[in-house]
């Protein structure tokens, strides 16, 4: 399989909910030769694992099934590899759906891995009894505050276990949580055999994994000078073409839409970098600061130079757990006077409320009036014009299900008792949902042992 | 010097990072990007978000992606599933930035056409 001098990956999925005709495109427009899909956020382990309490053949990311069914047999036709995070909190169940996609499409043959060993739920108290405290990251607080509220705990595993599944034969990789990066990085390891100690070669495809990531964030998406990106309606998902050296091209099949050049590669390379000398990934960290990068053709930014050095001796760890209800609801209230009127509004909600024993503290609630300068409260020029409408957004957070749950109630109310030119309200009463706490924590990695098993159709 | 708008001389892009937001900002030109490494200091960006960020601000630097990278510590409303603001994720923070009208010094103007990325 070595030997290689250009190898082709693109990502479709840019995360949980992204349009599945990324992905279908990407195996249709142009050359490829891996497709990467990123289905997972932090919010989503959590889902998964009550999907899974309640089914045991849930808990994964069943759009993957769904595109696997569209795309077979182009990917088998042009030989496309796929590596996909929608393993979720059940990659075995993930597998066997997709077995089924294979048989019912006749394809015998196709190897298919489960990489697996990031989930630790179970082993919690054992990793915590054997030292590891699991201190948020961010608060440096103790786990045992929260623990037994704990809904799901998972390692961001690397890229090596991915290339190990690619170098036993699979064409199609399912994993659990890894990073995201890794997804990319996977098979530049497993095609160009570089090692751990490959450090600004990891680092390198560490940060082609994140200029991919998004998806279309690096083909003219959610772009800054927006009105002169083309046909953004059929945007082109990125492609790298790699090189064994570490350098590679960010670009995107010919006669797709969007653009790639220096501002839009560095709009995405400045996403949620954080501190960029020092990326830190469980394969290497890399140097954000230490690459060129230069226009070599139409759609083409060519990046080269990136610096890593060893990775640290900890896995982060991404838990979430049950940290109380919120619950939002909206109106619609139009003019004259929208603002004057959603304010009043709101002041109606909260009295009735209170005058029924149910009050609400200011970190409890939230009141907004979308269209009169939410997003970008205080960083707008005074004496802006009257908006004609004001969505009027109120929420309410807390520990008691039954308090948050009163607020639902009385949002609606005011369409018939509150001033005139109150709409909007067809989504009827706001419900309860579930907060989902996200707890980062740090895990020594001796304490994992990844795994890889792969299974033929 | 004339007043202008940030987004005259440097692009954004926004995200979530734990409970604050990841504002990084990409200027135009090489002029564009000496003015504002001096100028745009993390206490001014705080101030600017002042009504959206309760928390501090800490900026990094990338000389060879002309990139200035803030953190803003508190600015999601408790972050992730936690927040019922509009904006949980930050996304329109980068923009927000850009709203900033700024005192740019004329020489840094003409080496950044309007609309431009050198």
């Amino acid at each position: 399989m070595q030997g290689k001098q250009t190898v082709r990956v693109a990502n479709g999925q840019g995360f949980w909910g992204d349009s599945i005709l990324g992905a279908i495109r990407l195996t249709e427009e142009g050359p490829l030769d891996y497709l990467t899909l990123d289905y997972l956020a932090e919010v989503t382990m959590s889902i998964m694992q009550k999907l899974r309490m309640r089914d045991p053949k849930k808990g994964y990311a069943t759009d993957f099934v769904t595109l696997i069914d569209r795309i077979l047999p182009r990917m088998l036709e042009k030989n496309i590899k796929v590596v996909a995070n929608a393993g979720g909190v059940n990659p075995h169940a993930c597998k066997d759906a997709i077995m089924e996609v294979l048989a019912k499409h006749g394809a015998s043959g196709v190897k298919v891995a489960v990489v697996e060993g990031d989930d630790i739920l179970d082993g919690l108290d054992g990793l915590m009894s054997g030292g590891e405290e699991f201190k948020n990251m961010d608060t440096g607080e103790g786990l045992t505050s929260v623990r037994d509220k704990v809904t799901s705990a998972n390692v961001y595993l690397g890229a090596f276990p991915i290339a190990e599944a690619l170098d036993d034969g699979a064409q199609i990789v399912i994993t659990g949580r890894g990073t995201d990066p890794g997804l990319v990085l996977g098979p530049l390891i497993h095609e160009f055999g570089w090692k751990v100690d490959d450090l600004d070669k990891l680092a390198a495809g560490t940060v082609a994994g994140h200029i991919l990531e998004c998806g279309a964030q690096c083909t003219g998406g959610n772009f800054t000078d927006w009105q002169r990106i083309p046909d953004l309606a059929m945007i082109g998902y990125p492609v790298i073409e790699a090189s064994p050296d570490g350098s590679f091209v960010v670009t995107k099949h010919d006669g797709t839409g969007g653009a790639v050049d220096r501002s839009t590669v560095l709009h995405q390379l400045a996403y949620e970098m954080g501190d960029p000398n020092n990326y830190i990934t469980p394969d290497v960290i890399a140097d954000f600061t230490s690459f060129d990068l230069v226009q070599e053709g139409e759609n083409r930014v060519k990046i080269a130079g990136v610096k890593g050095s060893p990775a640290t001796p900890t896995y982060k760890v991404s838990m979430s757990y049950a940290d109380g209800w919120k619950s939002v609801g909206q109106l619609t209230i139009c003019g004259p006077d929208a603002l004057a009127k959603a304010q009043l509004c709101a002041d109606i909600v909260w009295k009735r409320l209170e005058f029924d024993g149910f009050s609400y503290s200011d970190e409890e609630r939230l009141m907004e009036f979308v269209g009169a300068g939410v997003c970008h409260a205080g960083l707008l020029e005074e004496g802006a014009a009257e908006p004609s409408e004001v969505v009027l957004r109120l929420g309410v957070k807390g520990p008691d299900k039954k308090k948050v749950g009163r607020f639902g109630s009385e949002l609606v109310p005011l369409v018939t008792s509150g001033p005139p030119g109150v709409t909007g309200f067809a989504g009827g009463r706001p419900k309860p949902s579930e907060i989902v706490g996200y707890w980062p924590a740090l895990l020594t990695k001796s304490k994992i042992d990844p795994s890889v098993s792969v299974f033929t159709s | 010097m004339p007043q202008t708008p940030l987004m005259r001389i440097a692009q954004a892009r926004s995200g979530d990072k734990g409970e604050g937001s990841n504002v990084g900002l990409i200027a135009r030109s090489e002029a564009a990007y000496v003015f504002l490494k001096d100028f745009l200091t993390a206490e001014r960006v705080q101030q600017h978000f002042a009504q959206i960020n309760p928390g501090g601000v800490v900026r990094f630097e990338a000389d060879n992606m002309r990139v200035l990278n803030f953190l803003l510590d508190n600015s999601l409303g408790g972050g992730g599933s936690a927040s019922l603001i509009t904006d949980a994720q930050g996304k329109t923070h980068g923009l927000g930035l850009l709203r900033m009208v700024v005192d740019v010094p004329a020489d840094v103007l003409d080496a950044t056409p309007e609309g431009s990325f050198q």
